[in-house]
């Protein structure tokens, strides 16, 4: 029987190299993730907004969001903004404006749904007491919506992170990037490499996201 | 008068939580009775062994001659005998009233459309709510569903009617309509199994008042302006006197 | 920009229009028999199958479709098992989609009240009288948003599918940027058919959506 070719990985820096694509991956995502968090939940505070044309402009950029492609807003950024506007963006920077902008626009979504989810009542509760507008976000609603957001973040992160995947597409040595130069580099010493190291890449990519998606779904149970 | 339900040494305990021990009861055709106890009494779970809602541990339950066991076959017929109302009306709230009504008549008992739906709207005449056939239930107060819940029960024809806490979820003002409702019923002879903390009702529409209390009957009688007067045993007068206020 | 140029490159994107749309329904057939049956198997408790659909779900709701595909359409041939590119997008987008679909389903399944089963029991219905007209109408509909949540991720998931080698949208964009560097024009056209996608879908469904609702939920 021939070798599967998980072999490969064992030989020089394989291995290695894989991982530094991987934390490619990671890294970006996590970079992203932290600025869709933030600005996620000024956006979500704002869809709450009942100012029209606030709503209107979240509307269409939500919209935006929802139907397009990550892939494609990815080629915009890239090639799109070099034509047009000159920019020379590297392409690790446009993968990351890709990202924060759709993340914001998920978060955003997440925080509003929490927001909306607290009822009526309680802002009324609050405001019975004679807090002001600040007040009754800092101490009532903010608190209760933590809650249930940590674990619908977290699974942002996973999101995230499978979808980095795509940044090989405009020329991020990540690590699907990676295990097709070693697979090259190998073709003919071993030609089944392409099981073993594309195997190893799905597991890696498991291992990465599953205990994260764990998590959340923990501690989506414990707080529900 | 025939026996039409028959209940003896009834045994049943969830986890080795026994609910309701060793229990005898009769009721025969015609009669209402009503069974009243405080909260977790096992009155509640008694109504769901009736139609095989619950598996029991022991003892057997008979109706209309017909062993009455969950996991057999045959408790598909023994349910069309035993009508149901719960407390949360339990309306299927993807279909119409009248869809509601019909459903099981022309599904389980194979019955033509046309007979079912003129039968159904007659019912809905008797409970004043023909106009509302094509309602779905969300638009619907809380004691119209309840009433349309017991035509449901009715349209099947059943031999006896169970009947659980069914005004417990309504708003004061709509517990009266059901109510009315349900001594209708018991004036045309339906045989009736009544769960109930109304207690101005019960003496008013019960043939037989069964106190139970801790899984067990305590008392038991068909004197029932008596037994709300003068309760026979302590645990019954101290349960009749949470329903007072004393100066 | 060069209008000239967007009616030369119309066909092409046509072309790959029609193929994405394609692969891309098959897969969502796929992905929908494979959710119901999964929420089935997974609600009703069905040992054996039950474990095999519990790991399907967590392997593919935790990797990437790309890496998916990769290793469908490159690594498997290696160990005997060869799949046409085509049927390679049809399989992972509707293993993808189906691991998904069953966990919609099955919080539709999930959200109606046992006591709801209980009370069609009363009435004298069987099991499976239960099932077909009280349960399944209800979840289904309860499941609706998710579905179509569903559809439109799947539908934007079919960009990957230029990674192996299939003419789709974006490999239609990608390869014409390459040949004739009209940047712009082929992102245009590129969005636009993506538009002429989603758009649709997108709509149609919140249209869906509010009906739904208004004829489900009550109380």
């Amino acid at each position: 029987m021939q070798s599967l070719g998980i072999d490969v990985l064992f030989k020089g820096t394989n291995m290695l190299r894989l991982l530094q694509g991987l934390w490619v991956s990671v890294a970006i995502s996590l970079i992203s993730v932290a600025f869709s968090i933030v600005l996620g939940f000024i956006v979500g505070v704002l869809m709450t907004s009942e100012n029209k044309i606030i709503k209107a402009i979240l509307r269409v950029y939500l919209e935006i969001v929802r139907i397009m492609p990550q892939m494609v807003l990815l080629f915009i950024v890239y090639f799109g903004t070099t034509r047009v506007f000159g920019w020379n963006l590297s392409a690790e920077v446009s993968a990351i404006i890709v990202f924060i902008f759709w993340g914001t626009a998920e978060m955003g979504d997440l925080v509003r749904g929490s927001l909306k989810s607290i009822p009526v009542i309680q802002y009324e509760s609050a405001k019975a007491l004679g807090l002001n507008n600040f007040q009754v976000y800092f101490h009532i609603i903010v608190p209760q919506t933590i809650r249930r957001l940590i674990p619908l973040s977290i699974n942002l992160i996973t999101r995230m992170v499978k979808t980095t995947s795509l940044v090989m597409m405009i020329g991020i040595v990540e690590v699907l990037k990676v295990a097709q130069q070693i697979i090259e580099a190998n073709r003919k010493a071993s030609p089944n490499a392409a099981f073993g190291v594309f195997l190893v890449v799905f597991i890696l990519y498991f291992l990465i996201c599953w205990p994260v998606s764990r998590l959340a779904k923990i501690l989506e149970k414990r707080w529900a | 008068m025939s026996e039409l339900l028959k209940v003896e040494h009834l045994h049943k305990e969830f986890d080795k939580n026994v609910v309701i021990k060793d229990m005898d009861l009769t009721v025969k055709k015609g009669e209402v009775v009503v069974i009243i106890g405080p909260s977790g009494c096992g009155k509640s779970t008694f109504l769901r062994c009736l139609n095989g809602l619950e598996e029991i541990q022991g003892g057997s339950i008979t109706v209309d001659g017909s062993l009455v066991e969950p996991k057999k076959k045959d408790i598909i017929k023994i349910r069309q005998k035993v009508g149901m109302v719960f407390q949360s009306y339990e309306l299927f709230p993807h279909k119409t009233v009248l869809d509601n009504i019909i459903l099981a008549p022309m599904k389980v008992q194979k019955r033509n459309k046309a007979e079912v739906t003129k039968e159904a709207l007659e019912l809905l005449e008797k409970v004043g709510l023909s106009e509302k056939k094509n309602f779905y239930p969300r638009q619907l107060s809380g004691g119209q569903k309840q009433r349309v819940a017991i035509v449901r029960a009715l349209c099947m024809h059943p031999e006896v009617l169970l009947f659980d806490e069914v005004t417990a979820a309504l708003d004061p003002e709509m517990v009266h309509e059901v109510l009315e409702t349900m001594i209708e019923l018991a004036k045309s002879g339906s045989t009736m199994l009544i769960v109930t903390h109304e207690m101005a009702f019960a003496r008013a529409i019960a043939d037989r008042i069964v106190f139970l209390d801790q899984g067990e009957i305590v008392e038991e009688t068909d004197k029932v302006k008596e037994f709300f007067d003068h309760p026979q045993t302590e645990r019954a007068q101290k349960f009749l006197k949470t329903f007072t206020f004393d100066e | 920009m060069d209008i000239k140029v967007l009616i030369d490159y119309l066909p092409l994107y046509k072309e790959a229009l029609l193929l994405t749309l394609k692969i891309g329904w098959l897969g969502i057939l796929a992905a929908l028999v494979i959710g119901i049956a999964g929420a089935a198997i997974l609600h009703f408790k069905i040992p054996v199958l039950k474990q095999i659909f519990g790991v399907y779900i967590e392997i593919f709701r935790n990797t990437p479709l790309l890496v998916q595909l990769f290793f469908i359409y490159f690594a498997l041939p290696k160990i005997g098992i060869k799949i046409s590119a085509e049927m390679c997008g049809v399989l992972g987008l509707g293993l993808l989609g189906g691991a998904y679909m069953i966990e919609t389903f099955r919080s539709g399944l999930e959200s109606i009240a046992k006591i709801q089963t209980e009370s069609a029991l009363s009435l004298g219905m069987t099991k499976g009288q239960v099932l077909v007209h009280i349960i399944l109408p209800q979840a289904l509909s309860i499941s609706v948003p998710g579905i179509l949540a569903n559809l439109i991720f799947l539908l934007k998931e079919t960009s990957v599918f230029s990674t192996i080698s299939l003419m789709d949208l974006m490999f239609t964009a990608k390869d014409l940027i390459g040949m004739y560097a009209k940047t712009i024009e082929c992102l245009f056209m590129l969005v636009v058919f993506y538009l002429i996608m989603l758009l649709p879908v997108s709509i149609i469904g919140s249209i869906i959506e509010r009906r739904v609702r208004y004829a489900e939920f009550g109380d």
